[in-house]
């Protein structure tokens, strides 16, 4: 049985690695999952769910990307990236063969050690489907390692779904819940419309055995925890990913800094009781 | 074979409802079953009645001639639909449909506010009930105005 991955930390956290794009899928209209390979021979990464890269489009700028991929296949490296900026622009219109530069992995991951025995539900919304992935494909592997699992995903609109395909094939497995819900839809679409806290009042959650991982904007953070802790469950069990300007990644020039924390550090999973008090503080 | 008390008494609606009002409840109450594409009411009608959801998925939608049908909500088992009923001049605000085949329970809202007015303890426990719903719907409507996903990356 494969064990629970350990945050790794790279060698030369500053000086990226090439990394040679093997496969370009869209996920949706401006989303793309890039598959990457070791340029010239050079080291995989090994990585915990939860844990991201600084990938570098050279001429253009680096940005932080959660891993997406197994953890347990370290010969890929995958990133889900949805394209808002100038370098997510860049990233979201590579070809297969075109070169990035990779440093990683950073940061803290989801706790899969905690949730050994309980029962998970995972809450994602939009791309934050995509930091959670690791998890599921984890959870997979290792499924008698935990009880009952849920997987509650909230899109914008049917197309803007992640991971269509995979989203079928979890439903059809049936070893974990799936409830999917979209914002807005069309008449055509025959699924759950709604945000996706109503999905956190459909699951039968035991507030004594389960573990609460959530990851979207942060909006959308704030509104499920409440949702869940209206469930009975202890912020204690709840586990947020927060997201903040990132630059070094490794906790030395402060841009990420909130409060005293540096998301890029000890986040960006964070347990909800440490972080949530902080985001009601403007000034932050 | 299971009454209808019994069904009405299994509804998260109806969760630890004295047996006195449930009793009033299911005076009012019919079991019913709606077809996928069946209209259970369209914008404008009467609002004769509320349903309890036991099983399936309705649809809430607004027709817009410029988009066509647009969903607003799905609402699986357990939930409510409708509190047009509650208030004048009692007229559905949206269209409901049912999107799979579903199960509920019907509540004729003429029978049902009479026995409030008469029954002021009822008309109370049931209000609570429903601002609860509200209040969750109203916490989601904003949540979805908010279009948190618009900028997310």
């Amino acid at each position: 049985m494969p064990e629970i991955p350990v945050a790794a930390a790279p060698p030369h956290p500053m000086i990226p690695a090439p990394f040679c794009v093997q496969r370009v899928h869209r996920e949706a209209p401006d989303t793309v999952t890039l598959e990457l390979k070791p340029a010239k021979g050079g080291a995989a990464i090994a990585f915990a769910p939860g844990q991201f890269n600084m990938i570098y489009v050279f001429g253009v700028g680096e940005v932080p990307m959660s891993i997406t991929g197994n953890p347990a296949q370290t010969d890929i490296l995958v990133h889900t990236i949805r394209s808002v900026g100038a370098v997510s622009g860049a990233l979201g219109k590579l070809k297969r063969g075109d070169i990035v530069g990779i440093r990683g992995p950073f940061g803290s991951n989801w706790p899969l050690e905690e949730a050994g025995g309980k029962d998970i539900v995972l809450v994602a919304g939009g791309i934050g489907l995509a930091p959670l992935r690791p998890v599921l494909y984890h959870i997979l592997s290792n499924r008698a390692k935990y009880g009952d699992v849920f997987l509650l995903y909230g899109g914008r609109t049917p197309h803007d779904l992640l991971y269509k395909k995979e989203l079928q094939r979890w439903r059809s497995q049936s070893s974990f819940q799936v409830e999917v819900t979209v914002d807005r839809a069309p008449a055509s679409w025959h699924g759950t419309v709604g945000v996706v806290t109503t999905l956190v009042r459909k699951v039968a959650l035991n507030p004594r055995r389960v573990v609460a991982v959530i990851c979207g904007p942060e909006i959308m953070m704030r509104f499920t925890v409440r949702e869940i802790e209206r469930r009975g469950i202890a912020r204690s069990q709840i586990y947020i990913f927060m997201e903040r300007n990132m630059k070094c990644a490794v906790g030395f020039c402060g841009r990420c800094q909130f409060g005293p924390n540096f998301i890029c550090k000890e986040g960006p999973v964070f347990r909800a009781d440490r972080i949530l008090p902080l985001l009601a503080i403007r000034e932050l | 074979m299971e009454t209808l008390e019994g069904i009405l008494a299994e509804h998260p609606f109806a969760k630890d409802l004295d047996k006195r009002y449930l009793a009033l409840l299911v005076g009012c109450a019919a079991n019913v079953r709606f077809d996928p594409g069946q209209f259970i009411f369209r914008e404008g009608k009467e609002a004769k009645q509320f349903y309890l959801i036991r099983h399936g998925k309705i649809a809430l939608e607004v027709f817009a001639a410029s988009a066509g049908e647009i969903t607003i909500m799905t609402l699986g088992a357990g939930e409510v639909l409708g509190w047009s009923w509650l208030f004048p001049p009692y007229q559905w605000k949206f269209d409901a449909r049912a999107v799979e085949t579903s199960l509920a329970i019907a509540l004729d809202a003429q029978c049902l506010r009479t026995k409030c007015e008469a029954d002021h303890d009822l008309g109370y426990e049931l209000l609570k009930r429903f601002a609860f719903m509200v209040e969750q719907r109203l916490d989601s409507t904003r949540l979805q105005l908010l279009n948190a996903y618009e900028f997310h990356a």
